[in-house]
């Protein structure tokens, strides 16, 4: 167990059914797992794993139906400030009566910061996800990568201590995807930010992660927690023809296999 | 795409086509009365002459002009608590549940039958008046923006709820223009509920306004003028519809844009 001022996420027996009319049906199953400061973890697990709400959870969205869920020490029950959540549906999660500027500055200007420091932060974090120029632009002028970019820049902007992000490559075509994968690495470890990324690809997971936990079959629990020992230096040629990386994707794509069929426990 | 020289034409074309047909209909009016003259359709050329003697003097001031202005805060008036109202009912479940029935039962009551009541209650004032457009036409604004409210994305609710947003923030930035496409739906029913509820209004125990002077020209059996009384409403109605267009084309430019590129 790391120090427990490393952990900045802690996940403890997380358990989240769902109440339909008929039944409960359990989701999440039973989960725990820490984040440490800084470190940039991968989830995947086979769809329908519960990987959006565990997500939801984790974000304060959604209350677990038991478990303890905690941020820099803080029990989770509301949205944490520290944490800003890029969504899977960029179309639908920035705001299209508001341009790209107005977006990235929507949740500044809800904490009241000042509007020279606002512009500022602004013209930065665009600058920084290679959106330089679109501040006037709408999101719906812009093609799915770039608006994924954007939202990555409001979250970005808001100063987290951890980024989380569901699926947020899923509806790009794989070039686009390449090099949001790119920024992603970039910006984490430009910023120090720690970054908590779900997706269904098992790729993408090792590419990015320094850990992949690979979720189980609902109802769900950590199936692996695999270190990612590649070098900190990644790119989309060498990174993906390195002998370790197809081991390691080989090794997950099996766990995946059995998670689906449900047999591992 | 646009040259100058095209797109200078094609305003004209357009205003062409949008003028043609009512000119046609004028022309026919104008030939049917030469040909069978009577006594309750009169010509153009005569309604014209009364609707000038009649309401670009004088009566401007004393009718036309204060009906206007209680039809303006009768519309105003509405919208604002047309939209208070509903994005607070479609905000919160309970509210909603608290108050659909209530709501039901008072939207089906038709507005004339309260004039009466309104009377009664407000006496012959233009708060009276303006109490009868409200009660009309505040229902559409109301109903939509309930509708447009709950219709809100979820993704865009928890976006706001994940970054924290206030509630000033939430409701000016995120649930008003998120409704706004459906709130302006409301709106322009609204308009024309108004416009018919002015008139209403001022039948009743009134001395003075548009709707009493077409009800006075009926009764007195001045054809022409009660016409032209009825040409300066459609004017209104028209004048309204295009305050509208310029309004709705500013607030939502965003949609029209967005709806553009998802067609294409």
């Amino acid at each position: 167990m790391p120090e427990p001022s490393e952990v900045l996420l802690h996940v403890e027996h997380l358990k989240k059914d769902y109440q339909t009319a008929q039944e409960t049906v359990p989701a999440i199953g039973d989960l725990t797992f820490d984040v440490n400061r800084g470190e940039l973890v991968c989830i995947v697990g086979p769809s329908g794993a519960g990987k959006t709400t565990l997500l939801k959870c984790v974000a304060g969205l959604l209350a677990p139906t038991s478990g303890l869920i905690e941020l820099d020490g803080v029990r989770v029950s509301a949205p944490p400030q520290k944490m800003a959540l890029v969504f899977q549906e960029y179309g639908r999660s920035l705001y299209p009566w508001l341009t790209v500027a107005g977006n990235v500055d929507l949740p500044l200007r809800n904490q009241g910061m000042p509007r020279d420091v606002r512009r500022s932060i602004v013209e930065r974090t665009l600058d920084s996800v290679g959106m330089a120029g679109t501040a006037s632009k709408y999101p719906w002028q812009l093609s799915g990568g770039m608006q994924q970019r954007v939202a990555i820049a409001r979250a970005v902007a808001y100063g987290p201590e951890i980024l989380v992000m569901d699926e947020p490559f899923a509806s790009v075509d794989a070039q686009t995807r390449a090099d949001l994968e790119d920024l992603v690495r970039e910006l984490w470890s430009s910023l120090g930010v720690t970054v908590l990324f779900v997706t269904h690809d098992i790729d993408e997971s090792v590419y990015l992660a320094q850990r992949v936990l690979v979720l189980s079959h609902a109802p769900t629990s950590v199936q692996e927690d695999v270190t990612i020992d590649l070098p900190a230096e990644r790119d989309q040629l060498n990174t993906r023809a390195d002998p370790r990386f197809i081991a390691l994707r080989t090794h997950i794509y099996a766990q995946i296999q059995i998670a689906k069929r449900g047999t591992a426990r | 795409m646009s040259r100058p020289v095209s797109s200078g034409r094609r305003a004209l074309e357009g205003a062409a086509y949008s003028l043609a047909f009512p000119l046609a209909l004028l022309g026919l009016w104008a030939a049917s009365t030469l040909l069978a003259p009577n006594r309750f359709f009169p010509g153009p050329a005569r309604i014209v002459e009364a609707f000038i003697n009649t309401w670009l003097g004088e009566s401007f001031v004393i009718d036309v002009l204060p009906s206007l202005i209680r039809l303006g805060i009768g519309i105003v008036a509405s919208i604002l608590l047309g939209i208070a109202l509903g994005a607070l009912i479609g905000s919160f479940r309970h509210v909603r549940s608290l108050l659909e029935p209530l709501l039901e039962f008072f939207r089906a009551v038709p507005p004339p039958v309260l004039v009466p009541v309104f009377l009664l209650v407000l006496g012959i004032t233009n708060e009276m008046k303006i109490a009868v457009i409200v009660s009309g036409a505040v229902w559409p604004v109301l109903l939509n923006t309930i509708e447009g409210v709950r219709a809100i994305d979820p993704v865009m609710r928890e976006t706001a709820q994940s970054y924290k947003f206030g509630r000033a923030t939430r409701v000016f930035a995120v649930v008003l223009p998120g409704a706004a496409p459906q709130i302006m739906t409301g709106v322009r029913q609204c308009l024309s509920v108004a416009l018919i509820l002015m008139v209403i209004s001022e039948m009743f125990a009134s001395s003075a306004g548009l709707g009493y002077r077409i009800s006075y020209f009926q009764r007195n059996f001045l054809i022409a003028e009660m016409w032209g009384g009825i040409l300066l409403l459609g004017l209104i109605g028209v004048a309204l519809s295009v305050i509208y267009r310029v309004v709705e084309r500013a607030v939502l430019h965003w949609y029209h844009g967005l709806k553009e590129i998802e067609r294409a």
